[in-house]
């Protein structure tokens, strides 16, 4: 289904431009945009693995610190509702504010690209993690202390593995915005060290030489770096929940 | 086994839930606590297991503190209350892993206790793909594989139709022929407390006290065939009796 749709959507698209005589300029045609990946693959693919790496590291630094904050966060009430209001601004304060200061801070570049890929997955690892931490059932928690565990085996064998759905939520949700932090990071920090930058970075440059096409196709090449994110966390999701957890489940028929 | 002398309890400064109870359980009975809502026998468990402090008078446990006996003691709640990531071997080795046992000593416990409750055939199975007797079933076996002197048992079965109920009762008693714990149980359910019990503690409501204290006499070992029995009948109409002496609605 999702095949006819793309086709449908296509065909429509080819219908527009001939219908109102679009320019080149306005909307090139696919096919245009195909040559123009083409033609510019080697630098695309560059620039992609250039933001991919940024994005990746930035999301990975965000799980992790994801888990830990999240742990802290679960350790004491008073901890979360002195910390939550700080994450929150953090989350809020648009990337555009951030984004230059980081600059004067590490320079332009790899370091601040991944900063500020980490800067927004970390939010929703860390608010559904320790969401995860805390909301385990009253019983399970007696049971343990009938069992006189420690906190450690408390946390290692009851609220990790209750809180790894949450996690992967989390998890998702940091992966679909993984590449538009990594791409935001190009438009703000990136550079053209060693001849190619990262997508954004092309796509201001694509933009300044009015290369439109080109631009269209650093955009798709950044859509499919998008799926990659997030079909390796839905990956992760299956093979980590698939055994036991009720969200994915096989039919009854 | 347990003693129980002048115990108060309120939590926090709400109302009180327990006033001056006095009870006195030897080694090896079959109490079971019957009342009305309200009437505080789930935390009567609660602080002879230690999840709750006692606010005033003594109980003992074994000659101890109940936090210091704990570890001769189980609970199995309401609820299965298994770790969903767990199979069932898991979830029934959890006490055995935390006490650092060796993993061939466990994995040994685990099967004989898998055998006890009847589910050799599912060591792998993970707790969703079970039906709600069978979860309980794994939860007794995590319960016994410490082999504890006390069971304490918070309606375990309430959840569940009489029919699993009644076969899960008698499987109960044949497990306790073998392991000759001392249990205190909380139902709400009078077939079940007779047809379980050696002692029957009927509990009054605001605040909750001792309203009757009732041996039942009918011989171990029990089966289905004791439910049909004279006697059986009339030790069920005796305590409903006296429940409804406290609870005019009770039928």
């Amino acid at each position: 289904m999702p095949v006819v749709a793309g086709v449908v959507i296509l065909l429509l698209w080819m219908a527009i431009k001939q219908a109102f005589d679009l320019h080149n300029y306005i909307l090139p045609s696919p096919y245009r945009i195909l040559q123009a990946a083409v033609k510019e693959r080697h630098t695309l693919f560059r620039s992609a693995l250039i933001t991919l790496s940024g994005a990746a590291l930035g999301f990975v630094m965000g799980a992790v610190f994801g888990i830990l904050g999240s742990m802290i966060m679960a350790l004491s009430t008073t901890f979360r509702i002195s910390l939550y209001p700080y994450i929150l601004i953090m989350q809020m304060t648009p990337m555009a504010i951030f984004a230059p200061v980081l600059v004067i801070w590490l320079g332009p570049g790899l370091p601040a690209v991944t900063v500020i890929t980490f800067l927004i997955c970390f939010f929703p690892i860390v608010a559904n993690t320790t969401q995860g931490l805390i909301s385990v059932d009253r019983n399970m928690v007696d049971l343990f202390r009938m069992l006189n565990s420690t906190r450690v085996q408390e946390v290692v064998k009851l609220r990790l593995p209750h809180a790894l759905p949450y996690f992967l939520t989390g998890l998702r949700i940091a992966g679909s915005i993984a590449m538009i932090g990594g791409i935001t990071g190009d438009l703000f920090a990136g550079n053209a060290s060693g001849g190619v930058g990262g997508l954004g970075f092309m796509v201001l440059v694509y933009n300044a030489q009015l290369k439109i096409p080109e631009l269209w196709a650093a955009g798709f090449s950044a859509c499919l770096c998008g799926f990659l994110f997030v079909s390796v966390v839905l990956g992760l999701n299956y093979l980590l929940l698939h055994k036991w957890h009720d969200s994915i489940i096989k039919s009854d028929l | 086994m347990v003693r129980i002398a002048s115990l108060h309890k309120r939590y926090g400064k709400g109302a009180v839930i327990l006033e001056d109870l006095n009870l006195e359980v030897s080694r090896e009975e079959f109490v079971t606590l019957i009342g009305p809502s309200g009437c505080g026998k789930s935390t009567l468990l609660k602080l002879i297991a230690s999840l709750s402090p006692v606010t005033a008078g003594t109980l003992t446990v074994a000659g101890q503190s109940p936090q210091a006996a704990r570890k001769s003691m189980a609970f199995i709640f309401q609820e299965a209350t298994l770790l969903p990531w767990r199979t069932v071997t898991r979830n029934i080795e959890l006490p055995l892993e935390m006490l650092h046992v060796d993993p061939g000593e466990r994995a040994e416990t685990c099967a004989r206790m898998r055998k006890l409750v009847g589910l050799d055939h599912v060591p792998d199975h993970y707790p969703r793909q079970l039906s709600g007797g069978m979860k309980m079933r794994v939860s007794i076996a995590r319960a016994l594989s410490l082999s504890p002197e006390i069971l304490l048992l918070d309606e375990p079965f309430g959840a569940l139709d009489e029919m699993t109920r009644d076969r899960l009762n008698e499987q109960l008693l044949q497990i306790r022929a073998q392991q000759k714990f001392t249990a205190f149980f909380v139902t709400h359910s009078v077939a079940e407390a007779v047809f379980l019990s050696s002692r029957i503690i009927v509990l009054a409501a605001n605040p909750g006290r001792i309203h009757r204290d009732m041996t039942v006499p009918l011989p171990y070992p029990r089966s289905a065939a004791t439910r049909e029995s004279l006697e059986f009948q009339r030790c069920v109409s005796d305590v409903s009796r006296v429940l409804r002496e406290i609870n005019p609605d009770h039928p």
